[in-house]
């Protein structure tokens, strides 16, 4: 029989579960919340092995999961070179570079209105504009080696964490912000006890927002030119050479990179701002 | 409230001055013209010696590995042709604009291929490749709304759906979802589909997720109280969702709109970049292929203009659709 047919068996038992699960009695406990998204998931995977398998798709436009990971196993060395240029030099370092940069901006136009009201709109309507767009001229400019890519991560992430930042410090209630005033707080005291862990949350929106931007420009970039290393590089050639279940591995990498990372900055999160409403439970 | 009673002394303080945007418009400008002397300080060097103009230190070779800055200070008086390169790394502002009437309006009026010889948009204008990606922007973003809105409300209804379903939107999220634009475009084009389509499907992509988790959060956004009521009137599930969910997600169908319009936007050019058939993404790699930096730098500005007028056209809806609901703020 042909294995595609096995595949309804495979959804409706998939399904069935998720329903038994999703309307059970244990619906609202953990395992249950990891549970059902995990079954969608591996029916999903079992799904697309039986039917391009049953129906004969040509492994040069769908892959089956299996031949994917079994090219991720055999190539663990090149995807991690690929991965350290990426995502290590590429995408974080431009990503710390620019989140900095945002964040002494945010300060400095938080300190003078005139700044302020000059920028927001400026930085509002940048956030907006395809940015992704000045990669070929970046790449000109500072060559094809990760200097490249983290400009255009900068450039990327440093208007949504700027815009964040600015809306943080300003989540203050003049209440808050007068009796800081009677303690005769400076400056600088009234930013570090008040306005900093208030804009927390503000602050970890725009990284968050920023991880994703981050790697979508390092990987963009690396289409426009990049040294024979990189994601992005390996998506387009492997392409040029069908080698489609080697396109699904790096895909499988910036997932599992954008994942992490996003994961890592929300786990940070949730340490330092656990006092804010959407933290706390019940 | 209380925030602008308590910066108006401020405002008062600088009402004097330009408008700070405007104010901020202009340093910006400033700071790019200032920006183009270093940055073309080698290439500019270059013409002056060739047209027998005294440079230190006087040899190209001498001058490659010297930082751009100590250049400029050494032959303050040679640096006249900075703005007008033909290649520049940087061009001046005014040679962005140039190109840009010369590839719009002139092209299109005079040219050989112009609508007015021709008939038809010239091929070698920036209009028409801002027709094409319009075109997949458009497409890809109904698409998208469509399938988010559809989604969502599946989503509201199921707890099975949203429980299996939510979790993986979000992860999605947070995957660098236009690593697959090159392998989308390929893999439709062996099985025949081309042109509109493929694109299309990448700005699909890349505008659906932030529909359904606006609409999610705009579905569920009636309350307990809102939802009793339209219980104690034996309302149906659809007749829920036809005069209670629908009309309250309205306010969040746009925000998350205007996120997804901009992302499909990216998502066009960005699927223009594997296959050279028109568009602005077409456009920026042949330049970033033939080092016509001005022609980049212009196609970027539409692109960015192309955003601007698509945001502000939703701005422009919802602000209609939310007077004629009486939900203005």
């Amino acid at each position: 029989m042909n294995p595609a047919w096995a595949a309804l068996p495979v959804w409706l038992a998939g399904y069935g579960l998720n329903v038994v699960i999703a309307n059970g009695p244990a619906r609202d406990s953990r395992l249950a919340k990891i549970a059902v998204p995990t079954i969608f998931g591996l029916t999903v995977l079992a799904m697309w092995e039986l039917l391009v398998r049953g129906l004969g798709v040509p492994a040069v436009i769908l892959p089956p999961p299996s031949q994917i990971a079994a090219t991720f196993a055999d190539n663990l060395g090149l995807l991690w070179r690929d991965f350290v240029q990426t995502i290590v030099k590429g995408a974080l370092s431009g990503y710390v570079i620019g989140c900095g940069a945002a964040f002494l901006t945010a300060l400095l136009v938080d300190r003078h209105d005139y700044l302020r009201r000059g920028l927001l709109p400026l930085g509002n309507f940048m956030a907006a504009l395809p940015i992704v767009g000045t990669a070929p001229i970046l790449v000109m400019w500072f060559g094809f080696g990760w200097q490249s890519k983290a400009a255009v991560v900068v450039l990327m992430v440093f208007f949504p964490m700027l815009v964040n930042t600015v809306a943080g410090l300003r989540d203050t209630s003049a209440m808050q912000r007068d009796l800081m005033h009677t303690y005769a707080a400076s400056w600088g005291q009234t930013l570090r006890m008040l306005r900093l862990p208030a804009a927390m949350p503000f602050i970890f929106n725009g990284l968050k927002i920023s991880t994703t931007l981050a790697l979508i420009g390092a990987i963009v970039a690396e289409f426009f030119g990049s040294p024979t290393l990189g994601l992005g590089f390996r998506i387009s050639t492997s392409i040029g050479q069908l080698d489609l279940g080697l396109v699904w591995s790096a895909i499988v990498v910036a997932a599992l990179a954008g994942t992490a990372f996003f994961g890592a900055v929300s786990l940070i999160e949730k340490r330092v701002t656990f006092w804010h409403g959407s933290q706390r439970k019940g | 409230m209380s925030d602008a009673v308590a910066s108006a002394p401020l405002t008062r303080r600088h009402r004097l001055w330009l408008p700070p945007v405007l104010a901020m418009v202009l340093a910006l400008f400033a700071l790019w013209y200032v920006a183009v002397v270093p940055m073309n300080v080698q290439e500019t060097l270059t013409q002056a010696e060739r047209a027998g103009a005294e440079v230190s230190p006087p040899t190209a070779v001498e001058r490659r590995d010297m930082s751009n800055w100590v250049l400029v200070f050494r032959n303050l008086g040679t640096l006249g042709e900075s703005w007008n390169l033909d290649r520049p790394r940087l061009p001046a502002p005014h040679q962005v604009a140039v190109e840009l009437y010369d590839s719009t309006i002139k092209e299109e009026l005079t040219g050989r291929r112009g609508i007015v010889n021709s008939g038809t948009l010239s091929n070698r204008s920036l209009v028409y490749h801002g027709l094409v990606t319009l075109n997949a922007t458009f497409v890809g973003f109904l698409i998208g709304a469509a399938l988010g809105v559809g989604l969502a409300i599946g989503i509201v209804h199921s707890r099975v759906m949203d429980m299996s379903v939510m979790p993986w939107a979000i992860v999605s999220q947070t995957i660098p979802i236009v690593a697959l634009a090159p392998m989308i475009i390929v893999v439709l084009y062996s099985v025949g589909v081309q042109g509109l389509i493929p694109k299309a499907v990448i700005s699909a992509y890349l505008s659906f997720f932030p529909v359904v988790v606006g609409m999610v959060k705009g579905l569920r956004s009636p309350d307990k109280m809102q939802l009793d009521l339209m219980h104690t009137y034996n309302a149906s599930k659809a007749r829920v969702l036809w005069a209670l969910r629908l009309p309250a997600s309205v306010p969040y169908l746009f925000a998350s709109l205007k996120i997804a319009i901009a992302a499909s936007l990216v998502g066009a050019i960005v699927g223009e970049l594997p296959v050279q058939k028109g568009g602005l993404g077409a456009r920026m790699l042949a330049g970033s292929y033939y080092g016509q930096t001005v022609q980049i730098w212009a196609a970027l500005f539409v692109a960015a203009g192309l955003a601007a007028l698509l945001v502000w056209l939703i701005g422009m809806a919802e602000r209609r659709s939310l007077r004629r609901m009486g939900m203005t703020p």
